[in-house]
């Protein structure tokens, strides 16, 4: 008997809970680890980028005013539907990566776990970094997080499933939504993320990947005066880059998470540091009285 | 309703010593500038000069961070956390020891009423203190991490509105968590400043632990871009807090913004009225609307309106604006010539794009600078004293509907300081609160500080908490 010809996979953006191509109609030929074709990504471009934070912005009413109990039920869905996926993950970051399958099924495991931790964190940060503030008079004073608004993510470049996990999950926990420019000669696991995402109750908007070159959105989105905080991990070890990132989220104040001088190797447990970079303290103030 | 007059009861100076000059406060001494240059800070009430002040330049912020660095290396950072805060008791009840006296000198520099630097300033001054000297051997609960690390040097640029409480909010949670400082008090208003180096050196604290350099808009540049800088944290207008994010684009440094505000204090129809005028009066009228978070913009219900704006004019006729040394006092000076220019110019504009100007009739003193209380009705989003942080006492009054046409109006600003909301329902106050974009929510109050509580604002009203523990994580790191 033949073998079956395999119904191949078209790679597109995910913008608004929809996956179109690029605005441009251009894609751009994704390799493995030693140079075989894989695919053709889409190539976003700044309208993509500009139609990603629109969507973004439009979910964020929807997504921040959750209850923190349905964000963490909807985000361990996603870590199910990833489980589900797990055999395509490890494909595609063993082919992109350049690592052995077993190499490859451990930041596999470790990626889908990572989320799980996150998705953990919705219902408990607030308890964690709020307080109530015993000021000196009759008032009850009270801290709580709140999200920042709307976050552009530099998805590191060569950690494609592990590192993404690691900067994406903690921007939606906490009530964010996310544009996230994926790597750009490893986007597929990211790809494939915005499928599970799709399909795990996550509405749409609150996160938009765009693959192709950083260097034609990132600039956009981090001088976008509609977009909150900015995390460049993707332009680690480019410190010029990195700069003039930041130069450009100074327009609007940004909240920024520096790019590191090297992409780390992600393993190792995260602390709440990527969480609390994109909430807010807001303080409320009540006289207490008869 | 008789109106009775008061005889004026004027707080004694005679408790302050001005010296006809100031030198810079570096390495535990004070010390002339290199290059021997010198400013004036004039007495906005009377337009005296009060003192001659040395201009720190390039040469003396970097010999001031070089005391701080040599400092943290060879003492405050080998020092016990228990050490560290009995020096800064030490400091809050030199400050209690000395209220009056920086009380009295705080309202000639800077042109406050003596109640309020009496009541709120310096009590609040010496209660921050007093709040971080028990941080500094606490710091593992603080949640940065079971072991962390100071920053190292901080440089800190603090605005004329409330000189000694802004070096407070600066200096006290920096040194408790073990960095040391180089504090650049804003040009205007640098005497409580100078005295509170003195206060250091009566605590016999380290040399070079707390630098003090005085100077205009340059000193404060060069101190937050010297490269020995490891931390900045500003308190001042948004423009300038942009220039410092991208100062620091690029670098290790880490910098804490508090920037410019422009509050909506939002009153419903059910609200108590009769406190709701007070709170409008102290949101705006506070500190003579010298306040980042003042609640500039009303948004009053339209059903209250005609009351509200009735009963808020009956209480303006009875502020009392003039000398602020006397006790009676309500409004005082303008802080300087400049930031009048800059209120008379907003307000002219105000009546120019339309809106309607309104002031109780007051009679101003001949000389010094000063502004009558202000309101402006028939203000729309779209004019510029609805839109730009006038700094001064000057109310902006618009209307609403409804809950989700108020938090619409109030959010729609790239600012996001403070809010204001007054209504007797529980549940209404918690629906705002949580909708409203700003890092501080007074609820049937304004105007409120604690040393425990985080201060600070969204988007473009800056980045980073001062107060409480949040307060003490921007002076922190998990590790070196």
């Amino acid at each position: 008997m033949a073998e079956r010809l395999a119904v191949k996979k078209t790679y597109k953006l995910y913008i608004g809970g929809k996956f179109p191509r690029s605005e441009s109609g251009r894609s751009y030929q994704v390799s493995d680890a030693k140079g075989r074709f894989l695919a053709n990504a889409a190539w976003a471009t700044r309208k993509d980028a500009r139609d990603a934070v629109v969507a973004a912005r439009k979910a964020y009413p929807g997504w921040s005013g959750a209850t923190a109990y349905n964000r963490g039920q909807v985000l361990y869905r996603v870590a199910e539907v990833m489980e589900g996926r797990h055999a395509q993950f490890v494909d595609e970051v063993a082919a992109g990566e350049g690592v052995a399958r077993g190499k490859a099924e451990k930041l596999v495991d470790e990626a889908i776990d990572r989320w799980v931790w996150y998705a953990g964190w919705s219902d408990k940060i607030a308890q964690v970094v709020g307080s109530s503030n015993p000021v000196a008079g009759p008032y009850f004073d009270f801290s709580v997080p709140e999200p920042t608004g709307v976050v552009a993510v530099l998805a590191p470049q060569r950690s494609s499933l592990l590192g993404l996990v690691s900067v994406l999950a903690p921007v939606i926990v906490g009530g964010n939504t996310a544009v996230l420019a994926a790597s750009l000669e490893r986007p597929l696991p990211a790809v494939t993320l915005s499928e599970v995402l799709a399909t795990s109750d996550l509405p749409g908007g609150v996160v938009n990947i765009l693959t192709g070159r950083v260097g034609d959105t990132a600039a956009w989105l981090a001088a976008h005066m509609d977009v909150n905080a900015v995390d460049l991990a993707g332009a680690a070890g480019d410190a010029e880059h990195a700069r003039q990132l930041e130069l450009a989220a100074a327009d609007n104040l940004k909240r920024v998470v520096r790019a590191p001088e090297a992409e780390p190797e992600w393993t190792a447990e995260p602390g709440l540091e990527r969480i609390t970079a994109y909430l807010e303290t807001k303080t409320v103030w009540h006289p207490v009285g008869i | 309703m008789t109106k009775f007059e008061y005889a004026p009861a004027p707080e004694s100076r005679a408790i302050v010593d001005i010296k006809s000059s100031y030198g810079l406060f570096v390495n535990g001494e004070f010390a002339d500038p290199v290059d021997g240059s010198s400013f004036k800070s004039v007495n906005p009430a009377t337009e005296e000069v009060l003192a001659e002040i040395a201009q720190a330049g390039h040469a003396d912020v970097d010999a001031a961070v070089q005391a701080a660095r040599r400092a943290y290396d060879r003492v405050w950072s080998k020092l016990s956390g228990r050490d560290r805060g009995k020096y800064l008791f030490r400091i809050a009840r030199i400050i209690q020891e000395r209220a009056r006296e920086l009380a009295v000198l705080e309202s000639i520099d800077n042109g406050k009423p003596i109640r309020e630097s009496r009541d709120v300033d310096i009590p609040l001054v010496a209660a921050h203190f007093f709040y971080y000297a028990g941080w500094a051997d606490k710091l593992r609960w603080a949640g940065a991490g079971p072991d962390p690390k100071p920053h190292g040097v901080a440089g800190q640029v603090i605005p004329w509105n409330f000189p000694l409480l802004m070096l407070a909010w600066k200096i006290a949670p920096a040194l408790a968590a073990g960095n040391t400082v180089v504090l650049k008090p804003a040009e205007t208003t640098p005497l409580t400043a100078l005295l509170f180096a003195e206060i250091c050196q009566q605590a016999d604290l380290p040399p070079g632990v707390v630098n003090i350099v005085t100077g205009a808009g340059e000193t404060g540049r060069l101190l937050v871009e010297h490269p020995g800088v490891d931390k900045v944290a500003f308190t001042g207008s948004t423009e300038v807090g942009k220039q410092i994010a991208r100062s620091v684009a690029g670098t290790t440094t880490k910098a804490t913004l508090e920037l410019g505000g422009k509050a909506a204090n939002i009153v419903f129809d059910d609200a108590p009225v009769d406190q709701a005028v007070e709170g409008i009066v102290n949101g705006i009228f506070f500190n003579q609307g010298h306040v980042c978070c003042a609640g500039s913009r009303l948004l009053v219900q339209e059903s209250v309106y005609d009351e509200t704006l009735a009963r808020l004019k009956r209480r303006l006729t009875t502020l009392r604006v003039g000398d602020p040394l006397d006790k009676n006092t309500d409004i005082g000076a303008i802080n300087s010539h400049l930031q009048l220019a800059r209120i008379r110019e907003l307000a002219e504009v105000g009546e120019a794009e339309g809106a309607q100007r309104w002031s109780p009739e007051c009679e101003l003193p001949d000389r010094g600078f000063w502004f009558p209380p202000t309101v402006f009705t028939g203000v729309t989003q779209a004019h510029r004293i609805a839109r730009e942080e006038i700094f001064g006492p000057v109310l902006s009054v618009l209307t609403f509907r409804t809950p989700a046409e108020a938090v619409e109006k109030a959010n729609n600003t790239p600012y996001g300081l403070s809010a204001g909301v007054w209504t007797d329902k529980g549940s209404r106050i918690l629906w705002m609160s949580q909708r409203l974009r700003a890092g501080v929510v007074w609820a049937n109050t304004f105007n409120r500080f604690d040393p425990t509580s985080p201060f600070g604002g969204y988007k473009e009203s800056g980045y980073g908490r001062e107060g409480g523990r949040h307060g003490l994580l921007a002076y922190l790191k998990a590790e070196d």
